[in-house]
C-alpha cells in the first residue's frame, strides 16, 4: 500500500497547524484527518515508497507494506535515523533479519556554508568561473577551449 | 469563480523548482544577487529538503572528471557522452557543465555529504565518471545550503507553477497556486530561471495497481518544465529522446554498481550473454555502437532482442559476481569478511535510493550472494539530465559555443529572460545530479548578468493575469457545478478527474507511441492516429475537474504530461529514421541514416498561433 499510518501510534503531531508526514511528502499525499486527529495517504497509488514520512515521524507511526502488485507478503524494511547516521531493519518473508547502519552526514546539521569556506573567485560576472572557482576545482584556472 | 485570494511577489531573479538544478541555482544567485544589491526568490511545490528526484536520497555521484588529480579531461566526458547519444549531443553543453562539476562535487563535501574514500583519501569510484556515497541525506544537505544561501523569506514552499507570464519577447515572471490554502501566487521577475524536473507517467508504467508509483524517475515529475518553456514560446530540442533504463524488474533498484563496481554480467534464461552473443548486431549502429562504452541504449536493445525472441527472463547475476570479487580476497576468513562488506554495500545501493527493491528482496527471500535477480527496461521517461536528452534549446557559453548555438547568454532559451538548468535544458545528457547542480550554477551567473544588462521590470498584464486566473481554477469550478447530479464523485458526463485523465494519456502513449506493452516500437501510421487521440484528449482537457487543491495540481500536472506526449509523438514522427532502438524503434524506418538525420530534432509552440513547427539544426562539433 506504500506508505501507512499506525492508527495507535499517530498523534496527528498533536494539533499543529501540519503534521510532520504532510510537511514531508514530496508528492503532496500525507494528510491529517482532522475528525480524528490521524494522518493518512490520500493516494498510495502515486507513492514512490520514498519514506521521508516513515523517516520523519516523531511517533514512528508511519510504516510501509510493499506494492501489493508485485511484492509478496511477509517482508518489513524499517529505517531509524538519527542527525548522523541511518539504521535499516531489514526482515525477509522467509523471518530473516538483516541490520545495517549507514553513515548519512558528516557536518552538524544546519552548519552547510554556501562557499564551502572556499574564497571568492575573480568576481567578474562576465567571466567563466563561478563564485567559489577556481579554488573549489583544485585547478589553476576555469579549463576552456582554444578556438 | 472560487474566490482565492491573489498574492503578487515582485522580484529580480525568480528560480522556478527545488530540486538539485534550482538548489545550484539559488547558492550561485544568491552571491551575484548580494554584489548588486537584487532579490532572489524560489518556489518550490514540495519542501525542499526532500523534493526533486533526490528526494529519496542517491547511492552515487555519477559525474565527477577528477580534474585535480588528472584522472580525466573535460575533452573526455563531451567523447563519452556524444557518443552514449549516438552524435546528437549540444558539446558546448556538454563541456561547460563538465569544467564546473568538480566544484559542485567538492562543495557537497564540505557541506556534509558523506563520500566514500579509499586508503589513500581519494574518491571510491564506481566507474570512470562514477563515485560512491553514503548519500540517504543528500538532497537535505543541498537543500540546506540553498535555503542558508536564499534565507527562508525567499522561498515559497508548496506552490505549484502552471503559466509563464510574458511581456511581448520577454518573460515577465510566472503564475501558480498553493496546495495548502485558497491563494494564487503572481511572480513578477526580470528573470526566470526554469528547474522543475522532468517528467513521468506520461507513458502506462508496467505495474498499474498500487505500485503505479514505483516508476524509475519519480512520479511528481510531470513536465512543468517543459510545459512552462513550451507555453512561453520557448524552442525545445531532444523531445524525441526519451531514456528508458534497465533496473531490477518491478522495484527499479538501480543497476550501476552491479555492472560497474562488482562487474556483474547479465545473462538470458538459457545463460547466454547478450552482449557478447548479439555484439554483431553493434556493426549496425556503427560508428557509435562500435565505441567503447556501448551506448545505454544499445545495451537495452540488445537485451530486448533476447527478450522478443523468447529468451526470458534477463538476470543479473549477483552471486556469481559477489562470490568471485569474495574469493580474489584471499583466505576463508578474509572471503568472509568481504561477503559482509559486499553484502552491506549491496544493501546500501537500495536503501540509499530505492528502498521499494529492499522490500522487493526481501519479500522474494533474495539474497543477492545466493541467487541473481531478474532486470528489465522500465518504461519511458523524459529526462534532460540523465541518458535521455528532451529539454529547451538553450544558448552556450560564449567562450565555447560555436555562434548558431550562441544568442548572448548562457543557458538562455529563445526566450528573452527565461533561463533553463537540469532537466528543464536539453542535448546535454549525463549531468545527472551534480551536473545539474552545477548547471543551476551556470544559469543563475547568467541570469544575474542578464539582469545587470536588463535591468528594468517587465510589464505583466493584468487582465492577462485574471484570465489565467480564471483559467487555472476553473477545474474548481466545473467539480461544484457538476458534481451534485451524479451518485459517483468521478463518474460524471460533464467532467474527467484527473487521474483518469493520466490513464487515457498513459493508454496513448503506451499503445501508439511505443510503450512497453508495444515493447517501444511504433510507426507513422500508429503516431498519426496517436494524434489523433491526443487532439480529442487536449479538448477533454477543458473539462478537467477537481474537488480540492491536491486534484487541481494533478489536473495541471496531467495537462503538462500531455503537453510533453504531444512534442514526443511529433518529433518522433519528424525523424525518418531509428536512432536509438533501445529507447524507441521507429518499425517503418529501422535503420539509422547519419546523412539526413544527424541533426537535432527541434520544435516550437507558438502563443499566437497555436501551431506548432518542426525545426531542423545542425550538429556542430567543438572537438575531433
Amino acid at each position: 500500500m506504500p506508505s501507512f499510518v499506525i492508527l495507535e501510534k499517530c498523534d496527528g503531531c498533536k494539533g499543529q497547524d501540519k503534521t510532520a508526514c504532510q510537511y514531508i511528502c514530496p508528492n503532496d499525499l500525507m494528510v491529517l484527518d482532522k475528525e480524528t486527529m490521524k494522518a493518512y495517504n490520500r493516494d498510495p497509488q502515486m507513492c514512490w515508497e520514498c519514506y521521508n514520512c516513515v523517516k520523519i515521524c516523531p511517533q514512528q507511526a508511519v510504516d510501509v507494506r510493499g506494492y501489493a502488485d508485485f511484492v509478496p507478503l511477509g517482508a518489513s524494511v524499517v529505517p531509524l535515523r538519527s542527525s548522523d547516521s541511518i539504521m535499516w531493519t531489514v526482515k525477509f518473508r522467509n523471518g530473516t533479519i538483516k541490520r545495517f547502519k549507514f553513515p548519512i552526514r558528516t557536518t552538524p546539521e544546519g552548519s552547510a556554508e554556501p562557499s564551502g569556506g572556499w574564497p571568492d573567485g575573480p568576481d567578474d560576472i562576465n567571466g567563466q568561473a563561478l563564485f567559489t572557482e577556481p579554488e573549489s576545482l583544485g585547478i589553476p584556472e576555469v579549463p576552456t577551449l582554444k578556438k | 469563480m472560487p474566490n482565492f485570494e491573489t498574492v503578487e511577489v515582485t522580484t529580480d531573479l525568480l528560480i522556478l523548482g527545488g530540486g538539485m538544478a534550482a538548489c545550484g541555482a539559488a547558492v550561485e544567485a544568491a552571491y551575484w544577487a548580494k554584489k548588486h544589491g537584487l532579490k532572489v526568490t524560489l518556489v518550490d511545490k514540495a519542501a525542499m529538503d526532500r523534493s526533486g528526484a533526490v528526494a529519496m536520497g542517491l547511492s552515487a555521484i555519477n559525474q565527477y572528471i577528477g580534474l585535480k588529480d588528472g584522472a580525466n579531461t573535460v575533452e573526455d566526458y563531451v567523447r563519452y557522452v556524444r557518443n552514449d547519444l549516438m552524435g546528437i549531443t549540444r558539446e558546448d553543453l556538454v563541456y561547460d557543465i563538465a569544467r564546473h562539476v568538480d566544484s559542485t562535487v567538492h562543495l557537497f563535501e564540505k557541506w556534509g555529504l558523506p563520500i566514500w574514500k579509499d586508503e589513500q583519501g581519494n574518491y571510491v569510484h564506481e566507474g570512470r565518471w562514477q563515485i560512491m556515497i553514503n548519500g540517504e541525506s543528500y538532497k537535505v544537505v543541498v537543500a540546506e545550503a540553498a535555503k542558508n544561501a536564499l534565507g527562508t523569506d525567499n522561498i515559497y514552499e508548496r506552490v505549484f507553477i502552471v503559466e509563464p507570464l510574458l511581456d511581448g519577447d520577454r518573460i515577465a515572471g510566472a503564475v501558480g497556486f498553493s496546495v495548502r490554502e485558497e491563494k494564487f501566487y503572481v511572480f513578477k521577475a526580470k528573470a526566470v530561471l526554469a528547474a522543475m524536473g522532468g517528467a513521468v507517467h506520461v507513458f502506462k508504467p508496467r505495474s498499474s495497481g498500487e505500485g503505479l508509483g514505483r516508476a524509475w524517475y519519480p512520479p511528481w515529475n510531470s513536465g512543468s518544465s517543459f510545459y512552462f518553456t513550451a507555453k512561453a514560446g520557448a524552442e525545445q530540442t531532444c523531445q524525441e529522446v526519451r531514456f528508458i533504463p534497465v533496473r531490477f524488474k518491478d522495484g527499479y533498484g538501480p543497476v550501476g554498481a552491479w555492472f560497474l563496481l562488482f562487474k556483474s554480467r547479465a545473462t538470458n534464461a538459457l545463460g547466454g550473454e547478450y552482449m557478447v552473443e548479439r555484439a554483431d548486431e553493434l556493426e549496425k549502429w556503427a560508428p557509435y555502437g562500435t565505441s567503447k562504452p556501448i551506448p545505454a541504449n544499445l545495451r537495452n536493445w540488445l537485451g530486448m532482442l533476447d527478450v522478443m525472441e523468447g529468451k526470458g527472463p534477463i538476470y543479473m547475476r549477483t552471486e556469481e559476481a559477489i562470490q568471485k570479487i569474495a574469493a580474489s580476497a584471499g583466505d576463508e576468513k578474509a572471503a568472509k569478511k568481504k561477503l559482509r562488506e559486499l553484502e552491506a554495500e549491496a544493501w546500501e545501493d537500495f536503501l540509499d535510493m530505492t528502498i521499494s527493491q529492499a522490500i522487493l528482496w526481501a519479500g522474494q527471500n533474495i539474497a543477492p550472494e545466493e541467487k541473481p535477480s531478474e532486470i528489465a527496461a522500465a518504461e519511458p521517461y523524459f529526462i534532460g539530465s540523465h541518458s535521455g536528452a528532451s529539454g529547451a534549446w538553450v544558448s552556450g557559453p560564449e567562450d565555447i559555443a560555436p555562434p548558431e548555438y550562441n544568442w548572448g547568454y548562457n543557458r538562455m532559451a529563445t526566450i528573452k529572460g527565461l533561463f533553463c538548468a537540469g532537466d528543464a535544458s536539453g542535448a546535454s545528457s549525463h549531468k545527472f545530479s551534480s551536473g545539474s547542480h552545477a548547471e543551476g550554477r551556470i544559469a543563475a551567473k547568467s541570469a544575474i548578468r542578464f539582469i545587470l544588462e536588463n535591468n528594468t521590470q517587465p510589464n505583466v498584464d493584468s487582465a492577462k493575469v485574471e484570465e489565467l486566473k480564471a483559467t487555472i481554477l476553473k477545474p474548481l469550478e466545473t467539480y461544484e457545478k457538476f458534481a451534485p447530479m451524479s451518485s459517483d464523485p468521478n463518474i460524471n458526463p460533464n467532467f474527467i478527474k484527473p487521474k483518469d485523465f493520466m490513464f487515457r494519456l498513459q493508454k496513448i502513449m503506451d499503445e501508439y507511441a511505443g510503450g512497453v506493452s508495444a515493447q517501444f516500437s511504433t510507426n507513422q501510421h500508429l503516431l498519426e492516429r496517436g494524434l489523433e487521440l491526443l487532439e480529442f484528449l487536449k479538448e477533454d482537457s477543458e473539462k478537467l475537474a477537481a474537488s480540492n487543491l491536491h486534484e487541481l495540481m494533478r489536473c495541471w500536472e496531467n495537462v503538462q504530461r500531455m503537453w510533453q506526449a504531444e512534442a514526443h509523438v511529433r518529433s518522433i514522427l519528424f525523424r525518418e529514421e531509428t536512432r536509438w532502438p533501445g529507447y524507441y524503434f521507429r518499425a517503418d524506418k529501422p535503420n539509422m541514416d547519419e546523412a539526413n538525420w544527424k541533426v537535432f530534432v527541434n520544435c516550437k509552440w507558438d502563443p499566437n498561433t497555436g501551431e506548432w513547427e518542426m525545426i531542423k539544426r545542425p550538429i556542430i562539433s567543438i572537438l575531433d
